[in-house]
């Protein structure tokens, strides 16, 4: 309980951490958003009227304070740029990503565990070279040249699916999980690269344990033991990677959304910094970094829950 | 054979072989990397020109070589100024423990909470756009990582016996940190320095491919296959030769830091 407690201060402390250097990065930098609204050629009276309206005339801190409150209400403002409302702009986007950042979930659990399972029983010979040489070209591969290569192959020449003829997901759901399929794949390969690896060591690790041993001379087949002990705990030790592949998805969206010119979250990211429309990017960040932050903080709790080990240990120290 | 060196010879191959080639590119180039021949548009790879030609007619492999030099000084920069400031933060914070321990780490946990690329892409963007904000952006990008790494160094060699006793003996703090504990965690910050220049290479290439990099037309990696995208049906090798240089680098620095990482753990 007191590590819960701690936890969810911690939680508090970097969340108000993050907001505020989110803030002041996006205000320490000259420029006045009237006058990128209104053009040089605006008169004073009319950017007076709109510093007004944007609330930029304000001082810092209370300007801080109406865009956290905003953000907790669910009404960060608008942007600059489309003149609507941020979250207007974010509802459409928001499932894309979401649903692909699901995919990629599903991946990586899908390939990485058998793999990594795999490769652990076939220590010291050929596959786990031939699976460790696989996963570090995994893990060498920029996102983009991924990207490329997946629409250049399966896009042009097999033709599997048509390369920026995006699919809405209201209009055909079969057709954008088809579409969705190879961006998908793109972000998920160096995390199933990375978790394969990660397996791998868990379960050699575990094998090696006294238990193992035990149950080997109690005579239980070594794919028993595996499934019905090793692999269980083995798990445990993957589950502290979720908050990083979440964090890895949202990185991996910028860069492949904007190759496959899916309307997303990233794209909208990108489209936001290369417009200078700050108020959204200020708020697209906050609400990453939040989603990120708490997926780490359910995490760690699950751990506890799920570990009985972790939690008498702690207990037995303090 | 020693544990690792198998990895760490065929890792500096690769990496010699790319920094080679990022050298020549200093002095010679087989083509200005700005000649447009325009009765050469999208020809294939031919001895002539080794890695084909784009759609301006320009030489792949001459601007590949000339891209490589970018992306590895941005890389190498922007490496050893985090391990420069990771391993004071670091230091302080595993050393002097306390507030400033929590302060420190606070503030590392709240960087880690963005996405790598979105860190880059905040300064990037809020920075004035010069060549170089690229390096300083992934400086911040990569210090939370290697600060953990020295900190959690830090705090195993802290109450050691060889400290304590050299502290016994009347070694100042200073000293004890760098003469004693520092030279300790090096091995270790090693292999992330290596992993590190990896990553660098990857994020760099990254932020060039979505415009924020290094600005056209000088050559880069990630923006080459940017601009070869809409052709990559009819000429492929204009993506396909920087794309693979970035991958044979990263292969090569990934094998040295593994290979490191056997070696010394």
């Amino acid at each position: 309980m007191r590590y819960i407690l701690r936890k969810t201060f911690i939680l508090i402390i970097t969340l108000l951490l993050i907001s505020l250097l989110t803030f002041l990065a996006f205000h320490i930098i000259p420029g006045d958003p009237a006058r990128l609204i209104l053009g040089t050629e605006a008169s004073e009276e009319k950017l007076q009227l709109l510093r007004q309206q944007l609330g930029t005339d304000l001082p810092l801190y209370q300007q801080y304070f109406r865009w956290i409150s905003g953000l907790l209400a669910g009404d960060p403002g608008n942007s600059i740029r489309y003149s609507v409302p941020v979250m207007e702009l974010l509802a459409g986007r928001i499932q894309v990503t979401v649903l692909m950042g699901l995919m990629v979930i599903l991946m990586v659990l899908l390939f990485s565990i058998p793999l990594g399972v795999f490769a652990a029983r076939m220590r010291g010979t050929w596959v786990e070279q031939l699976v460790n040489a696989v996963t570090m070209l995994g893990i060498s591969f920029p996102g983009f040249f991924l990207s490329i290569l997946f629409m250049w192959i399966f896009g042009l020449v097999l033709h599997l699916f048509t390369p920026g003829r995006y699919v809405s997901y209201t209009t055909d759901p079969a057709g954008f999980l088809q579409y969705m399929f190879f961006p998908a794949l793109s972000i998920a390969i160096p995390e199933i690269a990375i978790l394969t690896k990660y397996v791998r060591t868990a379960v050699l690790e575990e094998m090696d344990k006294d238990y193992v041993r035990t149950a080997k001379g109690k005579g239980i087949a070594m794919r028993g033991i595996l499934y019905g002990h090793i692999l269980r705990n083995a798990i445990v030790a993957v589950v502290p990677l979720i908050g990083m592949i979440i964090g890895s998805i949202f990185s991996g969206s910028i860069i492949v959304e904007q190759v496959y010119g899916i309307p997303g979250i990233g794209r909208l990211l990108i489209s936001s910094v290369t417009g200078r429309d700050f108020p959204l990017t200020q708020t697209l960040v906050m609400y990453i970094a939040l989603v990120i932050v708490l997926t780490n903080f359910i995490v760690d709790i699950l751990i506890q829950l799920i570990d009985p080990r972790i939690r008498l240990s702690r207990a037995s120290r303090s | 054979m020693k544990k690792g060196s198998m990895e760490i010879r065929i890792g500096c191959c690769l990496t010699g072989a790319i920094i080679l080639l990022a050298l020549i590119s200093l002095f010679y180039t087989p083509y200005d990397i700005n000649y447009m021949d325009i009765r050469m548009r999208m020809a294939p790879p031919s001895l002539q020109h080794l890695f084909g030609t784009d759609n301006m007619g320009r030489d792949v492999f001459s601007r590949a070589i000339t891209g490589a030099r970018f992306t590895l000084l941005v890389a190498v920069s922007t490496v050893a100024g985090c391990t420069l400031i990771s391993s004071v933060l670091g230091l302080a914070s595993g050393y002097v423990g306390g507030l400033v321990d929590e302060v420190i780490m606070r503030i590392i946990d709240a960087i880690n909470s963005f996405p790598g690329i979105l860190i880059a892409l905040i300064i990037v963007t809020v920075m004035q756009h010069g060549s170089y904000t690229i390096i300083l952006a992934l400086c911040i990008m990569f210090i939370p990582s290697f600060t953990r790494i020295v900190r959690t160094g830090t705090l195993q060699y802290k109450n050691a016996e060889f400290v304590k006793c050299n502290r016994v003996f009347g070694d100042s703090e200073i000293r004890l940190l760098l003469v004693h504990i520092f030279p300790n965690i090096l091995p270790l910050l090693l292999s992330s320095v290596i992993v590190g220049l990896s990553n660098a290479i990857l994020a760099e290439a990254s932020m060039s491919y979505l415009g924020l990099g290094i600005q056209p037309p000088a050559p880069s990696w990630g923006r080459m296959p940017y601009e070869a995208q809409s052709i990559i049906f009819s000429a492929p090798w204009c993506a396909l030769a920087p794309g693979l240089m970035i991958v044979v680098t990263i292969v090569g620095f990934n094998c040295i830091g593994e290979g490191l990482r056997k070696k010394y753990l």
